[in-house]
């Protein structure tokens, strides 16, 4: 038990310390992450917990943490996990603030951010395209032999991506929510 | 001290969807009622919040506390922030056992799933677009693309790699411009 409460510290303080950009940013880091230890049995319940902490109010970070510590351990395991995953953050910016104000000005702090920003978008794209192929195309770790498309699927996703694109102000709750029903109607009704 | 947990307690309770949603709440709460810092100071805070590892709604409650109470402030402003968070996903997760087990739950979540993916692609294509458009950004981000999605190294590898040539870069661009004004 012990063990596992500080892997699940050690393994959050990890993603804390090598997200930069928010949230989604941390969505490959927490895959690669959770699967190296085993922790959800397939991407699925991976996904619906992104849904879930999207879906809830708080940081997304911190949610995502709170729900796999929780689902391995009970409540000490989401406190250990939210704890590592807050610990990196609140050291650097203690350090910052204290003694550190130039901070931004850095050449060396300057450059590996510079050098970190373009890489955060395709690490990010190649997760969601990865998702998309599962998902809609039944794709998964480039098998196209399985390759096998549903209707509802690709109406789902059509759908989805037209409205994030047209409706730009639409807040992530309403789009979760539309796939929802659509998924229900697509799989259930019909 | 009450006060900043209160606040950010508040402020975690009532945003959805992450850090750059809570930017506007925090800001209502520290600039406009409270007047903890001025706008200035908030904007700075905020810069280093989205340019230092890990959650930007951490971050600036963290440095938010700091600037108006010290460590014991940074410490109230997180707990708060995060609390909320803590108490909810707790409650659902025991709960969601039960309601996994529905089937027209599962029928919605295979239409979130899609939905997800889709909010994962629009987040890097949204973040793609804020960042610097040269042939450094675009070899780094294919970089970033393919080492992932072909599962070649990890992730933190990446993300190091990618830091390291940064600075690399910045320094040979230092140089060349001290060579010229020689």
């Amino acid at each position: 038990m012990l063990s596992l409460l500080f892997k699940l510290f050690y393994t959050f303080l990890k993603i804390g310390l090598f997200t930069f950009g928010g949230g989604y940013a941390m969505i490959p880091l927490i895959t690669e992450e959770v699967f190296n230890n085993s922790w959800v049995a397939s991407t699925d319940i991976l996904i619906d917990f992104i849904a879930i902490a999207e879906s809830t109010p708080g940081p997304f970070a911190v949610n995502i943490a709170t729900f796999i510590g929780y689902e391995q351990a009970g409540i000490i395991g989401a406190v250990a996990a939210t704890l590592g995953v807050m610990v990196p953050s609140f050291v650097i910016i203690l350090l910052i603030a204290k003694a550190f104000s130039k901070f931004s000005t850095n050449i060396y702090v300057r450059g590996f951010l510079n050098g970190v920003r373009p890489v955060v978008p395709g690490i990010i794209l190649s997760v969601g395209i990865m998702f998309v192929l599962k998902y809609v195309f039944n794709i998964e770790n480039f098998h196209f032999r399985d390759f096998n498309i549903e209707i509802g699927s690709l109406v789902i996703f059509v759908v989805i991506f037209a409205l994030s694109r047209f409706w730009k102000k639409a807040h992530p709750v309403y789009l979760v929510a539309i796939a929802g029903i659509l998924g229900i109607l697509f799989f259930g009704v019909m | 001290m009450l006060k900043i947990f209160f606040t950010f307690f508040k402020i975690g309770l009532f945003t959805f969807g992450g850090g750059y949603a809570m930017i506007p709440l925090i800001h209502f709460y520290v600039v406009d009622k409270y007047k903890w810092l001025g706008e200035k100071e908030f904007v700075d805070i905020i810069a280093i919040a989205e340019s230092t590892p890990g959650p930007i709604a951490i971050n600036s409650a963290t440095y938010i506390g700091y600037k108006k109470y010290g460590v014991k402030g940074s410490i109230s402003a997180t707990i708060g922030v995060v609390l909320p968070s803590l108490i909810i996903i707790i409650l659902i997760s025991a709960f969601l056992m039960q309601f996994k087990e529905n089937q027209w739950v599962e029928y919605a979540f295979l239409g979130i799933r899609i939905g997800v993916s889709v909010l994962i692609l629009n987040a890097g294509i949204r973040i793609y677009k804020k960042t610097d458009k040269n042939i450094l950004s675009y070899v780094l981000m294919l970089f970033g693309l393919t080492m992932v999605m072909f599962d070649l190294i990890s992730i933190v590898f990446v993300i190091l790699i990618g830091g390291v040539v940064g600075i690399v870069f910045s320094l040979i661009m230092k140089n060349k411009e001290v060579h010229k004004d020689a």
